[in-house]
This record gives C-alpha cells, structure tokens and sequence, in this order.
C-alpha cells in the first residue's frame, strides 16, 4: 500500500493480497470498535442519506433521516424498482458577528439510488416529510405481491 | 460557509452514547450533531433531532448545565419487516456546560423539520457594556 502510494505505480498483481489483509484490518478495527461501543453497528453502504428499507405485504417502506431539508427541496423519482432521492442540504448562515463553539451539522448535495427487491407501482409511489425523517411508501406492483395458493383435495 | 454547501454530503452513522445513569427502558441513545454559535446577546443552539416531536422533547436547564433529551417513536408500523437497516432509530442525549449565566425566563425553542433551535439570551449583567470615557 505504501509504496504504491510513495511510488504512483499502477496496481501490480501482487496488491491484491494487501488490499485483501487492509480490508480485513478495517474489518476488524469495525468490529472491536462496536464491541468497545456496547452499540450495534450497522453496515452500511456509506452513501448519504443512509436509509431503512423495510416491507409488508403490499408495500415497501424506504426512510432517511434528513433533518432540516423540507419535501419541496427533494427530488424522489422511480422507475421499475429503483428509487433515486437527490437534493441538497443548505444551513442558512447565521448573523456575521456570530462566534462559532461547534459546528457539527453538514450542509451539502447528496444522491442516492437504491434497489428494491421486485417491481413496485410507480403511479402510487408516495413521500412523505415528518419531523425531519423522509418515508417513502411504494406499493408492490400486483405481479409482486405474494399470492395465497390453495390446495385442491381430489 | 460557501464552499461547504455545494461539497457532497458524507454518510455518517449516528454516534451512540452511554447515558450518565442507566436507562429504564431499553433502547439506543444517540448524540445529536449541534451547532452553537454566541453573539453579545445570546447564545443559539442548533441541534439535529430527526424524528423528535416537540412534545416529545425535553430541555433542562439545572444551574449551569443544559440537557437535551428526545424521545422518538419507532416509525416503522406493525407488519413491516427489515429489508435494510443502515441506521438505528432511539432517543436523543446531550448535555451541555454552560459558561455564562443564562436569563431563564427568555429562553426560546423551536423544532422545525426535526432540527431544534434554542435561543439561551445572556442575562444583562454578563452582556459587554460599553464604557464611555470622557476626556477632561
């Protein structure tokens, strides 16, 4: 890794197994680092806004945490089963004169494309904006949806 | 402030805290992302909250120390199972050590779109007050 970097050669065959040995420390630094917590960590695909995706039996269920952004700054489009959420997170500045102690929340542009196990009915796909938290409904398209089979006796 | 705001935004998974006492319920407890900013006046407070709900907010000032706890409603309803969990959802603690005395009776909060914003006026006596000298 390090000579890679001091030398800016292009990846050679051997990397490989310490790219491998490099992902397996990060791994594990994952690991002890939620042991040290007492928390449970979610792997997550690192892309912002990180999202729960949940279903029942008609519909999909997709949330983001977007505190500050209301409805109107979102862009949410479907097609098939993806769903694409893009928009961008402003903090207005605050008075000139103001004196910063912390600054923790981020503003910025964000994006995301997310894959939904089948097909969903992108006519009656909805969202919804509450308290900050973004729910997107999506109804299962009707070749989707679980059907009951009944079994036939003689 | 410009060159922030058009920067992508990085994921991050929300930082988890251990409350001073234990909880009686269980559950996880987050720590809010803040902004605090003071001018002569006041001192703003502006903290990330997703999914708090203003009755389910509590904000305590105790002599010098304020704390924030909200409480959040798991929003997923009955019958829905987990397809992808990327954040944990629970209630929200911080704490916080005020350095200048704070007028009580004026204090002003706010929660918008899940973002809190408490306004903490300093009292009169701790607001700079300009002397004028007079020659002669």
């Amino acid at each position: 890794m390090l000579l890679r970097r001091m030398t800016g050669w292009p990846a050679w065959e051997w990397t490989s197994p310490l790219d491998e040995l490099d992902r397996m420390r990060r791994e594990m630094d994952r690991l002890t680092e939620g042991f040290t917590r007492g928390l449970f960590r979610e792997p997550t695909a690192g892309v912002f806004p990180l999202m729960n995706v949940t279903e029942s039996k008609d519909n999909y269920y997709v949330r983001a945490e977007l505190p500050g952004i209301r409805a109107d700054e979102l862009d949410i489009s479907v097609t098939g089963n993806t769903l694409s959420i893009s928009g961008e997170r402003k903090i207005p500045s605050e008075d000139e004169k103001a004196q910063y102690h912390r600054r923790e929340r981020e503003a910025g542009k964000f994006s995301r494309i997310i894959s939904l196990p089948s097909q969903v009915d992108t006519k009656r796909v909805e969202a919804h904006c509450v308290d900050g938290i973004l729910t997107v409904v999506l109804p299962k398209a009707e070749v989707a949806k679980p059907k009951q089979i009944a079994v036939k006796t003689s | 402030m410009a060159d922030t705001e058009s920067k992508a935004l990085q994921a991050k998974v929300k930082t988890g805290v251990t409350t001073p006492a234990e909880l009686t319920r269980p559950g996880l407890v987050f720590t809010p992302a803040v902004d605090i900013f003071e001018n002569e006046k006041e001192i703003t407070l502006l903290a990330d909250m997703p999914g708090v709900k203003a009755e389910g907010l509590n904000i305590d000032i105790r002599e010098d120390t304020l704390t924030l706890d909200g409480n959040v409603q798991s929003p997923e309803g009955s019958g829905e199972d987990d397809i992808l969990r990327e954040y944990g959802t629970g209630k929200y603690y911080r704490q916080f050590t005020l350095s200048q005395v704070i007028d009580q009776g004026k204090i002003g909060a706010e929660l918008k779109d899940g973002v809190l914003r408490l306004k903490l006026p300093k009292v009169e006596a701790a607001t700079p007050r300009k002397i004028a000298v007079k020659a002669n």
